[in-house]
C-alpha cells in the first residue's frame, strides 16, 4: 500500500475516499435522527400535543408531519426537504425555522471561533513552556491548575465565573446574553464575554497538556539530541526544530477533543441564555419540538464530521512524508 | 492525560507483585488527594439523607434566604433548606454516572477487544457504527432520545453509557491489536482455546491496568454529562434534590442567594476532581509500570 509517489493522484484519492466516508457517515446519523422519533412510544402526533389534543389538531399534525406515509416514503421527504433547504415548520411557532437555525448556527460558530483564536496560542506557549521548563516548581502548577480545571463540568466553571464577574463580586459583565433573535451576536459582543472566557478556561486545559506531552515526546527524539549536540541553543530547538513536528499529533488530539467539547459549549450556551446552537436544542426539547430537534442535531453531527475531515487533511498538509503520497 | 492509549499493556506478573500499576500510583499525591475527594462526597451522598436537619421538600423559610436563622446555607428559590438538599442532592448523580460508567466499559471493551481480535471486515463493521455514535455529541445523544421517550433516568443512564462506549472500544481495540500478536495469546490460540475463552480468560487481563485508567477518566465525563442533563432540567424532575437540578432552580437568585448555587456547583468540581485526580495518578503509574516492562 506504501507507494511514495511525487505525484498528487495517490493524495486526491485518499481525499475521495475521505470525503465519502464522512457522507456514509452522516447518512447513517440521518438514519438514527429519523429513527429516534419513530421511538415515541405512543402516536408521535399525540404525544407532541399531549393535552391540547383534539381529533382535528391530531390530524393536521399527522398531515404536517407525513405521518400517513409509510416510513421509507417519510424518510426520503423529510431527509429531501433538508437537502433543498426545506427545514419544515417550528412545532411551538408554527412557522419555518430554516432562517432562525443559521442565525443560530453562526453564533455558536463565532462563539467557538473566538474562543479557539484565543485558546489555540494561549495553549501552544503554555505547552512549549510547560514541556522546556519540565518539572520546574511553574511548570507543577500549571499541570495541577489545568487537570481540575480539564476535570470540572464546563458549567461548573461557567457559574464560578458568573459569581465571581458577574454578579456577587465583581460586577464587570452582564450574567446573561440579551440578545434580540435573529440579531447577530457581533451586535453584542459584551454578550460573549462570559461564555469565550469559560470556554477559553474549559479547552485551554486540555489542550496545553496534549501540547505538552506531544512537545516533552518530541524533545526527547534523537534529532533534537543531535541539533543541542551541535550546539543550537534550547528556544531555538523548541521553536524551530520540535514545534513543527509537535503540531502533527495535536492537531488530531484536538479535534476530538473539540469535538468531546461540544457538548460542554451546548450547556455553557444554555448557562448564559447565548443564542446559540444549544440553547435553540434545549429549548426544542423543552418544547418537543420535533423538526428543530432533528435539524440542530443533524447540524451538530455534521460539524463534528466536518471537523474530523479537516483534523485528517491538516495533518497530511502538516507532515511532508504523508503529503508526498504515502497516506494508505 | 492520553499517554496510557500510545503504551502497551503490561503483562501479568508472578503472584506477590500483581496490580504493580495500582501500588505505583497510591506513591502518587494526587491518587491520595482525589481518593479523599471522592470518599468525602460519597461519604456525604451516603449518609448525607440521614444527618439532614430538614425534609428536603420542606418550607423552612421566605425563598432566597440568606444564611442563618435555622439554615445553615439560607434558602433555595422555594425556601426549601439548600444544606438539606445538598445532602440529599448527591446520590442520584453518583449511582447513575457510576452507572453509565460500567455500561459503557463493558460494551466498548467487548466490542474493542472483538474487532481487535477479528479484524477484517467485522472489525470495520464495528469501527464504521462506532463512528456514527462519535459524531453525536454526547449530551446531543442523550437529548435526541429523551426528547423522544422522556426523562428517565434509565434511559440517560443507558445512553450515556453508549456515548461512552465507542472511546474505550478505540481504546481497547488498539491494544487488543497489539496484544493479540504476543506468544502467550498464539499459544494459547494454539491449544485450542475458544475464543470467548480466548479473549476474556487471556487478552483481557492483560488489558486490566489501562482499562482501570480509562475507566475512571469516563467516570469523570459521565458526572460531567449526566449533570449536565440534570443542568439542562431533562434528568432529575423536581422537587427532587439533586445537584445539576439544583443549580438550574436556583440561579435566577444568583444575586441574591450565592450559596443556593455556589453549594451544588461545589459538591460537582469536588466530584468530578476527584475521580479526574485519581484518574492522572493511575496513568502517570501506567506508563511507568509499561516502560519498565518493555525496558526492563
Amino acid at each position: 500500500m506504501a507507494v511514495v509517489t511525487r505525484d498528487a493522484a495517490p493524495r486526491v484519492h485518499w481525499l475521495v475516499r475521505r470525503l465519502l466516508a464522512s457522507l456514509a457517515v452522516l447518512f447513517v446519523v440521518s438514519l438514527v435522527v429519523f429513527a429516534a422519533t419513530q421511538a415515541l412510544p405512543s402516536d408521535p402526533a399525540e404525544a407532541i400535543l399531549g393535552r391540547d389534543a383534539t381529533p382535528e389538531r391530531v390530524a393536521a399534525l399527522r398531515d404536517q408531519l407525513n405521518l400517513d406515509r409509510s416510513l421509507p416514503s417519510q424518510y426520503v421527504s423529510w431527509l429531501g426537504g433538508i437537502l433543498q433547504g426545506d427545514l419544515g415548520e417550528s412545532l411551538t411557532r408554527r412557522a419555518p425555522f430554516a432562517d432562525a437555525l443559521v442565525s443560530r448556527f453562526s453564533n455558536s460558530f463565532v462563539l467557538f471561533a473566538v474562543a479557539s483564536l484565543i485558546a489555540v496560542p494561549l495553549s501552544l506557549v503554555f505547552g512549549v513552556l510547560g514541556a522546556t521548563r519540565r518539572d520546574s516548581w511553574g511548570d507543577r502548577v500549571g499541570v495541577t491548575v489545568s487537570l481540575l480545571l480539564s476535570a470540572v463540568p464546563e458549567f461548573v466553571i461557567g457559574v464560578l465565573l458568573t459569581l465571581l464577574l458577574a454578579t456577587t463580586v465583581f460586577h464587570i459583565f452582564t450574567p446573561v446574553a440579551l440578545v434580540p433573535e435573529g440579531e447577530s451576536i457581533l451586535k453584542h459582543p459584551e454578550a460573549m464575554a462570559l461564555p469565550v472566557l469559560t470556554l477559553v478556561l474549559a479547552v485551554v486545559p486540555y489542550l496545553n497538556r496534549l501540547v505538552r506531552a506531544a512537545m516533552t515526546d518530541t524533545l526527547g527524539a534523537d534529532y533534537v539530541q543531535m541539533a543541542r549536540l551541535k550546539g543550537i541553543s534550547e528556544s531555538q530547538i523548541a521553536r524551530r526544530h520540535a514545534l513543527p513536528n509537535t503540531l502533527i499529533p495535536v492537531v488530531q488530539a484536538s479535534a476530538l477533543v473539540m469535538a468531546y467539547l461540544f457538548s460542554g459549549v451546548l450547556v455553557v450556551e444554555f448557562l448564559f441564555r447565548y443564542p446559540g446552537l444549544g440553547t435553540m436544542l434545549a429549548d426544542a426539547v423543552a418544547n418537543r419540538d420535533l423538526p428543530v430537534i432533528q435539524a440542530v442535531t443533524l447540524v451538530y453531527a455534521a460539524s463534528i464530521v466536518l471537523l474530523n475531515l479537516s483534523a485528517d487533511v491538516l495533518t497530511i498538509w502538516l507532515s511532508p512524508r504523508l503529503r508526498t503520497g504515502d497516506v494508505r | 492525560m492520553t499517554d496510557h492509549q500510545s503504551v502497551s499493556a503490561p503483562r501479568r506478573r508472578a503472584r506477590g507483585e500483581r496490580f504493580p500499576t495500582l501500588r505505583r500510583a497510591w506513591r502518587y499525591g494526587h491518587t491520595k488527594a482525589g481518593l479523599v475527594l471522592l470518599v468525602l462526597v460519597v461519604l456525604m451522598a451516603v449518609v448525607g439523607p440521614a444527618i439532614a436537619p430538614h425534609s428536603p421538600t420542606e418550607f423552612v423559610g421566605r425563598p432566597f434566604a440568606p444564611p442563618g436563622q435555622g439554615a445553615l446555607l439560607g434558602t433555595d428559590s422555594l425556601g426549601h433548606d439548600v444544606w438539606t438538599r445538598v445532602l440529599y442532592g448527591g446520590r442520584t448523580v453518583l449511582w447513575t454516572s457510576i452507572a453509565a460508567t460500567v455500561i459503557g466499559m463493558v460494551l466498548g471493551t467487548t466490542l474493542g477487544l472483538y474487532a481487535g481480535f477479528v479484524r477484517g471486515a467485522v472489525d470495520g463493521l464495528i469501527s464504521r457504527s462506532l463512528d456514527v455514535v462519535l459524531a453525536f455529541p454526547q449530551l446531543v445523544l442523550v437529548l435526541l432520545f429523551v426528547s423522544m421517550l422522556g426523562s428517565h433516568l434509565w434511559l440517560i443512564v443507558l445512553l450515556s453509557g453508549v456515548a461512552i462506549a465507542p472511546g474505550v472500544a478505540r481504546v481497547s481495540r488498539g491494544m487488543t491489536m497489539d496484544l493479540a500478536t504476543r506468544d502467550f495469546v498464539r499459544s494459547a490460540e494454539l491449544l485450542g482455546l475458544g475464543r470467548t475463552r480466548l479473549l476474556f480468560g487471556e487478552v483481557l487481563p492483560g488489558l486490566t491496568s489501562p482499562l482501570l485508567v480509562e475507566a475512571t477518566m469516563r467516570l469523570m465525563w459521565s458526572i460531567g454529562l449526566i449533570a449536565g442533563v440534570s443542568f439542562l432540567g431533562f434528568g432529575v424532575q423536581a422537587p427532587a434534590a439533586d445537584w445539576g437540578l439544583m443549580i438550574n432552580e436556583n440561579r435566577n437568585g444568583f444575586s441574591l442567594q450565592p450559596w443556593a448555587v455556589l453549594a451544588p456547583v461545589t459538591m460537582l468540581g469536588l466530584l468530578a476532581s476527584g475521580s479526574g485526580l485519581v484518574a492522572e495518578g493511575l496513568s502517570r503509574a501506567l506508563a511507568l509500570v509499561s516502560s519498565a516492562e518493555m525496558n526492563p
